[in-house]
């Protein structure tokens, strides 16, 4: 994928830049809004990494709105240490697809960027999920794993849901929380890998693979193959 | 690194914002500050209780009518002179004038008697009659004079038609000369038919002179007025300086650091009592939230100071005693760890001082309690089946309430959070919902150890941990983020005893109605 990432910190945005690079992304990188603007609305990417504050006149919402003003509609997370409700708010109002407040951990950035662009593709929507021998219908609400119908609660068809759209993909328990639960805070408890642990005694325990994998210091993957 | 210094910058001046917003509603900005110095000065120029060694110098010529002393002494004095002014003016209209007017109704009364009597029978009646009020008149203050075509006395008690009187007008006053002796006429003179010519007048020195008395009278009042007036309005200015300099000395005092002045109440329970009532109750809350933020500051700087000293010692043992990757790995993701402490307590605090400047109430809305706190529940509970906990809940089906629904959301998320955190395994944890006459009241009950009693007051105050939460992990921000909260909304958080546990008890209002329209063009945008 090509990324680019508009960024004026020079620390923070080579580790940004290698990271995503060691991920396997093509990666373009610019200090400066006026830059970052052009490239971005002449170049093709897939995602755009955005810092709130730059330098060069144009700042990352002015850059956003003039970027979606043209009809661009890039994924586009912002990376930014103005943490208030209200400055998320705004950036997400601006068009910005997520919104990530520094200091910031790499695996959940990247987990984050990978979902946008995924996102991004999946326009048509889909009726049904299929992961190796596990399927979901999302027209009648059930799940099948090796022919077998597996009984879910809500949340637990939700989480599996979300686990399935993200297939293949690190998916961070901050993810679950605002994706499955829509909750903008950090609980203090494991509620999450409680939850996370209940599926998998229903999606997992049962059959010989597992599907739901633990990501150490990051989240969690639904993939087909072991690690 | 410019972007993170100034990225922090920014979030920095964001908490400070905040914490002065909370700090008395931001009234100490910067613009205020500016001029400072010369008001400082202007004060210390007008109260002599404090003088300046260095305003002297600094500060222009005072220019006198600046002082509103000086101001109100001179509206004083003003008032005092005009009321003054119509007391003499009315008093002269009522001794004086009425004389004057009686005169002339007399002269008259007498010009229409002898006109009359002069149609009746001539002459000569009109001479008889003239010689009987000159004999009847006690006072000899009337004046006749009955003349002929040639200008030739027929009757009357003056000598001769008087040369100085002008003949073109029909009343006059001049002096005249009676018997030797000059006095002053107010006269009165018409034609008669037959070339007679009627004189017709008042001496009217008695009155002249009273009216000479009353001028003088009068100037002399008003000069006594004048001093009277000056000596009030000095006296005006004074008693409001005294009123004031207290005031004004305790504000500079204030301002110059000492907190712990305040104005002096008279006791008279008058608009200057209430005025220095609320000037330092202004005072009390200023310095109970100064001392918050200090209280905050050092909490922060120990509280912040521990795990980043602890992260800083495990990199530089690392640095300095690691053989093996496998170790320096290791210091370094627990220090990561250690740091990613520091922030969330950052990100709580920047939270609670958002919540507590009230800003978030533009984002305030309607929407229903009940979906939210089952939720709420539905994922606490198996954190709560996992601990061996017993969890209970009692929510009504709808709760209809207005607010910040992410905000009660977190709070009652932490109420949950620190009531498992704190329950032993086979103990229940109860959440209940009700509609109270005031709002709306959720429960979050425990069997844990609870808190305390001396504890309970100070529980939600940032930073403050209990003895038996010491060993847990967690930041003592809380229960402070609940209470904020609950301000917010216009409720209130209560830690009761559960007996055993603890018994936390958030209330919100139920409907806050929005203040001002502002808020809620903000709302909808």
């Amino acid at each position: 994928m090509r990324i680019l990432v508009v960024e004026d910190d020079k620390d923070v945005a080579s580790f940004v830049v290698k990271g995503l690079r060691e991920a396997g992304h093509v990666v373009e990188q610019t200090p400066n809004g006026r830059d970052g603007l052009f490239m971005a609305a002449s170049e093709s990417f897939d995602a755009i990494v955005l810092d709130r504050m730059l330098p060069g006149g144009v700042d990352g919402l002015r850059l956003l709105e003039t970027l979606r003003a043209q009809d661009n509609h890039t994924p586009v997370l912002f990376l930014s240490a103005m943490a208030q409700v209200d400055d998320r708010v705004r950036g997400l109002k601006a068009g910005g697809d997520d919104y990530m407040t520094k200091p910031f951990a790499f695996a959940e950035l990247l987990a984050r960027v990978e979902a946008l662009t995924r996102r991004g593709k999946t326009d048509t929507p889909t009726t049904r999920l299929v992961t190796a021998d596990l399927e979901m219908d999302l027209l009648s609400r059930t799940v099948k794993r090796a022919g077998q119908k597996i009984d879910l609660q809500p949340r637990e068809f939700r989480l599996l849901e979300f686990l399935m759209r993200h297939a293949g993909q690190v998916v961070t328990r901050t993810m679950l929380l605002e994706g499955v639960w829509d909750y903008h805070f950090d609980p203090q408890t494991n509620v999450i890998d409680v939850h996370v642990s209940r599926l998998r005694q229903k999606v997992d325990k049962p059959f010989p693979i597992a599907l739901i994998h633990t990501v150490r210091n990051a989240g969690y993957m639904l993939r087909v193959e072991e690690a | 690194m410019p972007d993170a210094a100034g990225g922090e910058t920014a979030a920095d001046a964001a908490a400070g914002d905040a914490v002065a917003d909370a700090a008395g509603g931001g009234a100490a900005g910067k613009p205020a500050g500016i001029d400072r110095p010369g008001r400082l000065a202007r004060w210390r120029r007008w109260n002599r209780a404090a003088p300046s060694p260095v305003a002297e110098e600094e500060v222009p010529a005072p220019n006198f009518l600046r002082s509103a002393a000086v101001r109100f002494g001179v509206i004083y004095a003003a008032l005092f002179g005009i009321s003054a002014i119509a007391l003499a003016a009315f008093l002269w209209w009522s001794t004086a004038g009425l004389l004057e007017r009686q005169t002339d109704a007399a002269i008259l009364t007498d010009s229409l008697g002898l006109t009359e009597r002069f149609a009746e029978g001539g002459p000569k009646a009109l001479v008889e009659t003239i010689n009987d009020r000159v004999l009847g008149n006690v006072d000899d203050d009337a004046l006749y004079l009955l003349v002929d075509s040639a200008s030739q006395r027929v009757a009357g008690n003056l000598e001769s038609w008087p040369l100085r009187m002008a003949m073109d007008e029909d009343w006059d006053e001049l002096r005249i000369e009676r018997a030797g002796v000059a006095s002053l006429a107010r006269i009165h003179y018409f034609e008669l038919p037959g070339g007679f010519r009627l004189l017709i007048g008042r001496d009217v020195e008695l009155r002249s002179q009273l009216r000479v008395m009353m001028a003088d009278a009068m100037f002399w009042a008003a000069v006594i007025a004048l001093i009277l007036g000056t000596i009030g309005a000095w006296a005006v200015r004074g008693l409001f300086r005294s009123t004031i300099a207290d005031v004004s000395a305790t504000a500079m005092a204030v301002s110059a650091g000492d907190f712990t002045r305040r104005v002096r109440i008279a006791g008279h329970e008058d608009e200057f009592d209430l005025l220095a009532e609320t000037i330092n109750d202004m005072l009390d809350r200023i310095s109970s939230l100064m001392d918050g933020v200090r209280q905050v500051s050092n909490a922060i700087a120990h509280d912040l100071r521990t795990p980043i000293t602890r992260a800083r010692t495990r990199l530089e043992d690392a640095a300095i005693h690691a053989t093996t990757e496998a170790e320096l790995r290791a210091a370094v993701d627990r220090a990561m760890l250690d740091l990613d402490g520091v922030v969330s307590v950052f990100q709580a605090l920047l939270r609670i001082a958002e919540i507590e400047a009230g800003a978030r109430r533009s984002a305030f809305a309607p929407f229903d309690l009940a979906p939210l706190l089952t939720d709420l529940a539905e994922l606490y509970d198996a954190a709560a089946e996992e601990r061996g906990v017993r969890f209970q809940t009692s929510i009504p089906a709808t709760l209809p309430s207005f607010g910040d629904r992410d905000m009660v959301q977190q709070a009652v998320a932490n109420l949950l959070d620190n009531a498992l955190k704190f329950s032993p395994a086979d103990t229940t944890v109860q959440l209940t919902a009700s509609l109270t006459p005031g709002g709306i009241a959720i429960v979050v009950a425990d069997q844990g150890p609870g808190i305390p009693p001396e504890d309970r007051n100070r529980a939600a105050e940032r930073f403050f941990r209990g003895e038996s939460a010491r060993s847990t992990p967690g930041s003592g921000l809380g229960l402070a983020l609940v209470q904020a909260v609950a301000h917010l909304h216009g409720g209130s958080l209560n830690l009761d005893d559960g007996a055993p546990g603890l018994h936390a008890v958030l209330t919100l209002a139920g409907r806050i109605k929005p203040e001002a329209p502002r808020s809620i063009t903000i709302a909808s945008k």
